[in-house]
């Protein structure tokens, strides 16, 4: 199928105005917020309407074109990279908050609603929407659901999954599907459970209906400095022992704050080792109970310094560092490259000083910055795409790093999506049988296998050819290094 | 080899034959919830003799174990280091397995508050029917790797193979709790309920029946008083308060004891139902049980249920009604015990969602030996 034989079929059945065709159009849509993969598609179609969803992909599905769906484009894991012969559906346009309704505490959302703007509009009521992705400005609800987005909240409110009550949208078929609705537990199997996070593969969400909650009359943060970082993750593990749940608990280590300082003045303790930011709210007699709790946690844990923020100012200039470290990281590195996975909290020492030795072997600085209390990690590897060798060692760094995770229990992507950039680390968290079952799935939404294909899940084929070059001869890379 | 691990070469053998000679085999646990879904057939494969907690770390808020464990022993080493199931399962009359919780995926009173099991479920290890062990999920809080097969199982009634192993999040107990009981109508109840759960309060359970509403408050001690003064209601003592929670979550309250027991899903917003018979309404308003022709009932008199008339095609007219009540709330309706409607136990799914059951169905049990028909006739 050439361009135009696409295109002319498209405009059959939606408005000429919505289809992009020329290459200046298609450019700023040939990577998201993976940049270091770029394809440029071959059309790509802005949809207004769930009715001209459908068109587009009735056609897609007879004429057998791939169709990417793409939010705001802000994922970190390529899951909206074009395909070269698809169609690339951006929902941008459909942004309409359709319905808040404060009593029953939902909302009803387009898929191309900002993840912020639902918080902003359900403000007036005292009431937010929990998931807070470090994106939240710029990413969209229905990117949200096909990553299963998290943030810095979801140790205390959850992941996207825990708050979404209910979604429509469109097989490639152009079959209407509702998944859950405002009634709790919805006979059947569990398939809203199972298209959230499921990266695009499985259906295009054309609404969705989020659980809104009432917000906190108050939270206050407290800042814990640690002279070295095993220290700090013996905390994290201490709080939750301790039977607290703090509503985020986060960590950077010195790097990291030694990067965002000059960028925000957030009032890092720049001589520590590693700091952590952990918050309370709720009533203004719990946040005082809770926070005089965590400190006194702290303390034991080994905390050289703590400061609570003593105003609303003062929290959210902590937390602006904790933030700002993506764009940090752009601000003293050339490039950078996020990893994000999770490992059970105990791990959090033995895998800082794995990634220590790890800088020293790829020659490339790593700044990390954690969700502690999920146990995800997100290691910034630092490197200059210009410098010849340098993308492709962050490249092996980080699969490493992920490798590392599987083995101390952990998963390769807590919140970041498999996409195209873990599409191989998949092979080591997965067997041949479980990756089947996942194609069954996918089979089972997707017959053709035209909805975002290449994504998340790798076939047999692939994992056989990395297994190959990967494990040279039964062996891992660095046989004689330690493994935890 | 332990004896976990024969018990496990033995299951999947059971699993093979069956696989290979087309038997279907009815999975169980404990059996405290045969009677819930659809009444199957099948060659009975005791999941029991595989048991046992695997792993439990309070600090990593994980614990796993083999899916004959019983309930009684989880929570039992959970109440050990203060922590506990936060989506409260029912265990009815007896100790139902682990693996029965998970496959059926109930939850109790703090569900609305604290989330359903299935927002507890972080791993599933599933024994499918090419008698291979999949790994689905893990431990750890936070994991997008792959389709979330893991919650998939949750509430699957074993239509689509063995949850032999699962790994749950639990939570901290709370460090205090106070019910309070209100005197008020269903619909003052409802919105009551409505109002409260909009405003920052350490609300985990509100339900009412019979004239009398009771709330459920947990958190921070300072939290949990704040909160009674300024809801006011009689505060109840905390063993006759357990008792009432404990009542719903394990249906031992008299409610349940009738012959015909319909369970509606719902908006928690919808206002009383126009159905015949005093609800006991939980989950804040999101859940309306009515009983029809029942035993004796402590709480509600005979005349008041509004079953007098009694007969097998009253209750049949009653489910009918039921269920188009609660579809026009934008809610279901599940005859929980007693005679179903021709239709079916569950409440009917949309086409397109059906099919979608068949095709996952086929893809995970080609032959259809696991459960056929517990969840959907013919499925």
């Amino acid at each position: 199928m050439t361009q135009n034989e696409v295109a002319t079929a498209l405009r059959h059945v939606v408005p000429a105005e919505i289809i992009l065709s020329r290459d200046e159009e298609l450019h700023p849509y040939e990577c998201d917020g993976l940049s270091v993969f770029r394809q440029k598609p071959m059309l790509v179609v802005l949809p207004r309407t769930e009715d001209e969803v459908r068109q587009v992909l009735i056609t897609c599905r007879r004429l057998e074109v791939p169709v990417v769906a793409r939010g705001a484009g802000t994922g970190l894991s390529g899951g909206a990279t074009p395909h070269k012969s698809g169609v690339l559906l951006s929902m941008a346009r459909l942004n309409k908050i359709v319905e808040i309704d404060p009593v029953a505490r939902i909302a009803r959302l387009q898929p191309g609603v900002r993840n912020l703007k639902v918080s902003e509009a359900a403000a007036p009521h005292g009431l937010f929407y929990a998931p807070d992705p470090s994106s939240q400005i710029a990413c969209s609800i229905g990117g949200n659901v096909a990553e299963n987005s998290g943030g810095v909240h979801c140790l205390k409110y959850g992941l996207t999954v825990h708050n979404v009550l209910g979604i429509r949208g469109l097989t490639i078929d152009g079959e209407l599907i509702e998944l859950g609705g405002r009634a709790p537990d919805h006979p059947g199997l569990d398939l809203l459970s199972l298209v959230i996070g499921s990266e695009g593969l499985l259906m295009v969400v054309t609404e969705v209906t989020v659980k809104l909650i009432p917000r906190p009359q108050l939270a206050r943060v407290v800042m814990a400095s640690f002279a070295d970082v095993r220290k700090a993750g013996d905390a994290v593990a201490s709080i939750i022992a301790a039977g607290i749940i703090p509503a985020g608990l986060e960590m950077m280590d010195r790097k990291a704050t030694a990067a965002v300082e000059p960028f925000v003045q957030a009032g890092y303790d720049l001589s520590a080792e590693a700091i952590l930011l952990a918050e309370s709210d709720g009533t203004p007699e719990e946040v005082a109970d809770q926070i005089a709790e965590i400190e006194s946690v702290l303390q034991a844990a080994g905390a050289t310094a703590m400061v609570v923020s003593s105003s609303e100012a003062e929290r959210l200039r902590f937390w602006s560092g904790r933030k700002n470290a993506f764009p940090a990281a752009g601000r003293v590195s050339p490039d950078y490259y996020c990893m994000d996975g999770t490992i059970p909290r105990k791990n959090l020492g033995p895998m800082l000083e794995a990634i220590e030795d790890m800088e020293e072997r790829y020659s490339l600085r790593c700044m990390n910055v954690f969700h502690a209390g999920d146990g995800n990690l997100h290691p910034l590897i630092l490197f200059d795409a210009n410098t010849p060798g340098e993308w492709e060692r962050a490249d092996k760094f980080g699969a490493e790093i992920l490798e590392l995770c599987v083995r101390l229990g952990g998963t390769i992507t807590g919140e970041h999506g498999v996409g195209i950039e873990k599409i191989n680390s998949m092979c080591v968290q997965f067997s041949d049988a479980e990756r089947a079952m996942f194609f069954g799935v996918k089979a089972a939404f997707d017959a053709t296998g035209l909805l975002n294909p290449g994504k998340a899940i790798p076939t047999l084929a692939r994992c056989a050819e990395y297994g190959k070059m990967h494990v040279h001869a039964g062996q891992l890379a660095h046989p004689d290094l330690p493994r935890f | 080899m332990d004896s976990s691990s024969s018990v496990l070469r033995e299951l999947r053998e059971r699993v093979t034959a069956a696989h290979n000679e087309r038997r279907t085999l009815r999975l169980r646990g404990s059996g405290t919830k045969d009677f819930y879904g659809e009444a199957i057939e099948g060659e009975l494969l005791d999941l029991r003799p595989y048991r046992g907690i695997v792993d439990y770390e309070p600090s990593e808020l994980v614990i796993t174990a083999r899916c004959g464990t019983p309930l009684s022993e989880i929570e039992a080493a959970l109440k050990h280091r203060g922590q506990f199931l936060a989506f409260e399962p029912p265990a009815f009359k007896g100790d139902p397995t682990i693996g029965g919780v998970i496959a059926a995926g109930l939850s109790g009173p703090r569900r609305m508050y604290a989330g359903a099991a299935r927002d507890f479920v972080l791993g599933v290890t599933l024994l499918d029917a090419r008698a291979e062990i999949l790994r689905f999920g893990g431990q750890v809080m936070k994991n997008v790797a792959g389709f979330d097969v893991s919650r998939l199982l949750c509430g699957s009634l074993g239509i689509l193979g063995v949850i032999t192993e699962v790994s749950l999040k639990v939570l901290p107990q709370p460090r205090a709790e106070q019910t309070l009981r209100f005197e008020m109508s269903a619909q003052q109840a409802l919105e009551a309920f409505n109002r409260w759960s909009g405003q920052p309060l350490p609300l985990s359970g509100a339900a009412w029946c019979n004239g009398l509403a009771w709330v459920r408050l947990s958190g921070a001690a300072s939290a949990v008083r704040a909160a009674h003064e300024r809801l006011g209601g009689e505060r109840i003592d905390a063993t006759p308060a357990t008792h009432w929670w404990n009542a719903l979550r394990h249906h031992t309250h008299p409610i349940f004891a009738n012959n015909t027991v319909w369970r509606l899903s719902v908006p928690d917003t919808t206002p009383p139902m126009d159905l015949p018979g005093h609800p006991l309404i939980d989950w804040g308003g999101a859940l309306r049980w009515y009983a029809y022709g029942g035993t004796a009932d402590a709480l509600i008199a005979r005349d008041e249920v509004g079953y007098s008339s009694g007969g097998e095609t009253y209750h049949e007219l009653e489910g009918v009604r039921a269920r188009e009540l609660a579809t026009a709330a934008g809610g279901t309706a599940l005859c929980w015990h007693g005679r179903a409607l021709e239709t079916g136990r569950f409440h009917p799914l949309q086409p397109g969602v059906t099919a979608l059951h068949r095709r996952l169905k086929q893809h995970f049990d080609p032959h259809g030996i696991f459960n056929p028909g517990r969840m959907i006739p013919g499925l």
